[in-house]
């Protein structure tokens, strides 16, 4: 028997206020594949990925993690379940109270896990693989937007989820430190096999890490496929985002 | 008609508030009973609330105790029954000036700071963050808060109530002249184990109230900073409204199990 997809996504729409921000959104995402979800600002990726782990209610359709329907589940009924989903937030999300070495031990505290020694050791682990061996005791107002990214990396890796979610992991750094975050997050699908889907409108990223891409515009799946086919295409919009082309022009038009 | 549309409109957001604060209450019980409680988090908040709100509450408690004599003695004095200060404040800071005068101090200081911080949380993700590492913010946020005000609220109401009465004799007996014998005497007659249970008991439910307003609202604050500001002050202005109007029907109730008078 083949196993369920990670993640799929049938029918999924959601409106707020009157605004349809998706559309009917069809997806699939298989064990141990990276998905990477690109589209203009406002044209619905952080909303969808926020429907795929329940943080969320879709308007209508069904999201479905390792065959299991999460729509219309209580937020108590949806706990354990997001615990085999790591999401990494656009603004990182740490705990501005909390050291690095809290934030990152966090989820496995609140897994149960007491052994201090334990502890250690993987939080210890977590931020070596994210290259931050050293900087345990710094609260997150004393890091740099890098180093915040790779310490909210570490607190979704160190409770080994089966799939990630990153929203906008590459948004406002530069270009070098956007580099190494694209390979962190090949390095972690590699040495930990797991599932990822990426929110970005960044194309050197979604270059460096997808095996599967979708242009979503206006709350709709434009494009799906190989990052290839997307570049070959010869869709205008499709190109008019890879090119980064407005349309605007820079002279004023008179009378 | 346009009378009426106010009057319903008001009515309907009345509802709805009191609904959202049933729900937090409702959903920090299932917490309590069915989550193991994170005791760590909860000593943190009584040092939070509890141990730091002392200087507040006595400073407070200190003032008020002292004034209120001063003018019962003025008062009373005309009619020369000076040596009836002492009941008139006992029975006034235990019954009725150190729970509500605790109350609202509290819910200023402590009513403002929850508010903020799990407003900040809110508009910066940090309770996505929580909720998806499977952690519910009722049972990391509002809980160990919830339970620190349980036990700390009646602890800073008897030191408001307790500094108060002190600081109402040393006005009266000190400055004012009252005989100390008497002063005691009469406070002793008209004061009771119950005026101390009604006080702690009263304390015991603002802090209860003060937690579900602050936390409800900083959970729904939303619109980055100005978000954050409207939580923070809706939450002490709700707070302290709140506790008035609880005060009222909690002393109706009360003085049935602790009846006033000797």
């Amino acid at each position: 028997m083949t196993p369920p997809p990670m993640l799929s996504v049938a029918g999924l729409t959601k409106t707020i206020d009157g605004q349809h921000i998706l559309r009917g959104i069809d997806l699939q995402v298989g064990q141990g594949e990276t998905l990477v979800i690109i589209g203009r600002s406002g044209s619905g990726k952080s909303v969808m990925l926020k429907h795929l782990i329940g943080l969320m209610s879709p308007t209508s359709g069904e999201v479905f993690i390792e065959g299991r329907q999460i729509v219309g589940l209580k937020e108590r009924a949806l706990l354990p379940i997001r615990k085999t989903v790591g999401m990494m937030f656009q603004g990182c999300a740490l705990f501005d109270a909390m050291t690095v070495e809290e934030n990152v031990a966090f989820p496995l505290y609140e897994a149960g896990e007491r052994n201090r020694e334990a502890i250690r050791a993987k939080v210890a682990e977590a931020l070596d693989v994210v290259d931050l061996t050293g900087h345990e005791q710094k609260l997150p107002v004393n890091l740099s937007g890098g180093m915040k990214k790779r310490v909210a990396l570490a607190r979704v890796v160190v409770a080994r989820p089966h799939c990630v979610l990153y929203d906008e992991p590459t948004a406002g750094l530069d270009p070098v430190v956007s580099d190494s975050i694209n390979h962190l997050i090949r390095r972690l699908q590699k040495r930990f096999g797991v599932t990822s889907i990426v929110v970005t409108h960044d194309m050197k990223c979604a270059a460096h890490v997808a095996d599967k891409v979708a242009f979503l515009h206006e709350g709709a799946i434009y494009f799906y496929g190989a990052f290839t086919a997307l570049m070959a295409s010869r869709d205008p919009l499709i190109q008019d985002f890879i090119e980064g082309r407005s349309g605007d022009t820079d002279s004023f038009s008179h009378g | 008609m346009l009378l009426l549309r106010f009057i319903g409109s008001t009515a309907l957001s009345l509802f709805s508030y009191l609904g959202e604060l049933l729900f937090l209450m409702l959903e920090s019980v299932r917490s309590l009973v069915t989550t193991p409680v994170r005791w760590r988090l909860a000593l943190r908040q009584i040092l939070e609330v509890g141990f730091r709100s002392q200087l507040v509450v006595l400073v407070t408690g200190a003032f008020t105790g002292a004034v209120f004599a001063a003018q019962t003695y003025f008062q009373f004095h005309r009619l020369s029954m000076e040596t009836a200060v002492g009941a008139v404040v006992a029975v006034s800071m235990f019954r009725e000036l150190g729970p509500v005068l605790t109350g609202l101090m509290v819910a200023g200081r402590v009513g403002a700071a929850m508010s903020a911080e799990i407003g900040t949380m809110k508009v910066t993700e940090q309770l996505d963050a929580l909720r998806a590492m499977g952690v519910h913010p009722v049972d990391y946020l509002v809980v160990p808060r919830l339970i620190a005000m349980m036990i700390s609220m009646p602890i800073l109401v008897g030191e408001c109530v307790g500094i108060g009465i002190a600081a109402g004799q040393f006005v009266a007996v000190r400055l004012m002249g009252v005989p100390e014998v008497y002063y005691v005497t009469y406070m002793l007659k008209f004061t009771a184990l119950r005026d101390l249970e009604m006080a702690l008991t009263k304390g015991f439910f603002f802090g209860v109230l003060i937690v579900f307003v602050a936390c409800n609202e900083g959970l729904k604050a939303k619109e980055g900073a100005v978000g954050v500001g409207r939580a923070t002050t809706d939450a002490v202005v709700m707070g302290s409204l709140l506790i008035l109007i609880l005060n009222f029907f909690l002393t109706m109730v009360l003085n049935i199990f602790f009846p006033a008078g000797i």
